[in-house]
């Protein structure tokens, strides 16, 4: 066990075990932030974030799992790329994202986002696959964003781009005991 | 006749099924038969490591452990985002047997991680290495930009063939395609991704930007081999027309497409004619 670990915050102990990363290592030269795509809509840049989550208090995970920019990391691998440290600033955010989600704190802005991640796996755990039809009905009852691309659908039909019956593959019933499982909380 | 495990995912039989019809086609004119894996599921993609880690990896290796199980030791995953969740599964077990322990255990299947993925660039190196070029027929001489967009390039251990800040895996076979690719600095930034729906001004953003630049230096079209970025450069370009955020269409097709086109196949059955953005007209006498 090294120095780091021995002083390690409950919330370090968590993103260590989960991602590899281990946080005391970020000296925050802002590489991460400098060529995140996401940042400029976010409310923390990557690297505050990682500072955060460095610093572990309850009032810096409060903030953390309220935060906006969780959701918006569109996993595109750059931070972690060129991280001079060789951590995975996304895979810290995808731990604190997955926190915020089973307890529940999801702020205003991100409400779409979450909905289009669960109507997909909504999906997936029904016939094994991402089925489109259904999961843009699902979103947009779920995020009640009714109007935005009505007319894509019937263009996307005419240009014989979506099936109008869902594949279901034969071990549909394994997939949902997968995801049953890990709805438990299995770590992998 | 060389045989290749195929995971087409998800996509591919929807918004992005141009880009099987293309893989298949070519794959047919290099004599490659392609053997999809039998009843393969979804591998997660962005929603599942969004909010399950587990889940992240337990559906990708179900995959991995069909298509081992169906004697496939290489498979060709052409959309970029499988290929990323499923080269990066099997890092990731290749890293930690205790990881593939407990996988095996949650899946309930067996896997000795012996299956290698391959995406479509190195999939096309392949094909080029065993002689593609030699059945190409159609001289295009377009002006192409190469966009590789994320998945393409990046990923530790998971783009093995590229370079992460100057990914040239599809130079060649454009110029072998009789094209000229020309320098610019998108190619591997982001377009949105899986936010086309949810976040729909972040991809207008960003998307724009990629056809900003691809304009200013000259080219008649964009190729890409990632579905998401297709979609996000070709079917989120309505809207850009549409608010004057560009000043004209620009056709984006996939690698595969290019190739299909200059082995002499039929634009139609490529897949050009279900594109939102007209690209037919980029082969004389096509549109």
């Amino acid at each position: 066990m090294t120095m780091s670990e021995k002083r390690e915050s409950p919330l370090a102990k968590a993103v260590r075990e989960t991602s590899g990363v281990v946080l005391a290592e970020c000296y925050q030269c802002g590489k991460c932030t400098a060529g995140c795509p996401m940042a400029r809509y976010m409310d923390l840049t990557p690297n505050q974030i990682m500072r955060l989550a460095q610093a572990g208090d309850d009032a810096a995970l409060e903030r953390l799992l309220s935060c906006e920019a969780l959701w918006y990391c569109v996993g595109c691998l750059t931070c972690a790329q060129r991280c001079p440290r060789q951590l995975d600033p996304a895979a810290v955010m995808d731990v604190l994202r997955e926190m915020a989600h089973r307890r529940r704190k999801i702020p205003a802005a991100a409400r779409k986002i979450l909905a289009f991640h669960k109507a997909f796996l909504a999906t997936v755990e029904w016939g094994g696959r991402m089925a489109e039809i259904p999961l843009v009905l699902r979103y947009k009852m779920n995020s009640g964003d009714f109007l935005s691309d009505v007319f894509l659908g019937p263009v996307m039909l005419a240009k014989r781009k979506l099936p109008l019956l869902p594949h279901r593959i034969r071990g549909r019933a394994e997939i949902r005991r997968i995801f049953a499982t890990c709805r438990k909380g299995t770590r992998p | 006749m060389k045989t290749l495990g195929y995971y087409p995912g998800c996509s591919l039989s929807g918004g992005g099924i141009e880009l099987d019809l293309s893989v298949r086609a070519i794959a047919k004119v290099a004599g490659v038969e392609l053997r999809e894996i039998e009843d393969w599921n979804c591998c997660g993609a962005s929603a599942a490591h969004s909010l399950d880690h587990s889940l992240a990896v337990a559906l990708p290796f179900r995959v991995l452990a069909l298509a081992e199980s169906q004697g496939l030791s290489e498979v060709l995953a052409p959309c970029a985002a499988c290929f990323s969740r499923l080269k990066g599964t099997q890092v990731r077990l290749t890293r930690s047997p205790e990881l593939g322990q407990r996988m095996q255990e949650l899946v309930e299947r067996p896997y000795n991680g012996t299956v290698r993925i391959l995406n479509i660039n190195e999939f096309v190196a392949s094909l080029l290495a065993e002689g593609l070029a030699g059945k190409f027929t159609r001289k295009l001489g377009l002006k192409v930009v190469a966009y590789y967009g994320c998945l393409l390039s990046r990923g530790e251990d998971i783009v093995t063939s590229d370079d992460a800040e100057d990914p040239q895996g599809m130079a060649a076979a454009i110029r072998v395609a009789g094209c000229e690719v020309l320098p610019w600095n998108s190619s591997n930034e982001c377009c949105g991704g899986g936010f086309s729906m949810s976040k729909t001004g972040s991809v207008l953003d960003l998307s724009q930007a990629i056809l900003d630049e691809a304009r200013a230096v000259g080219a008649d079209l964009v190729v890409t081999g990632c579905p998401m970025c297709h979609s996000n450069l070709d079917m989120r370009q309505l809207e850009l027309l549409k608010r004057r955020r560009v000043p004209g269409a620009l056709p984006i097709l996939y690698l595969s497409e290019l190739l299909g086109l200059a082995a002499g196949l039929e634009p139609g059955a490529l897949g050009l004619g279900r594109h939102f953005i007209e690209s037919r007209q980029l082969v004389r006498g096509g549109a």
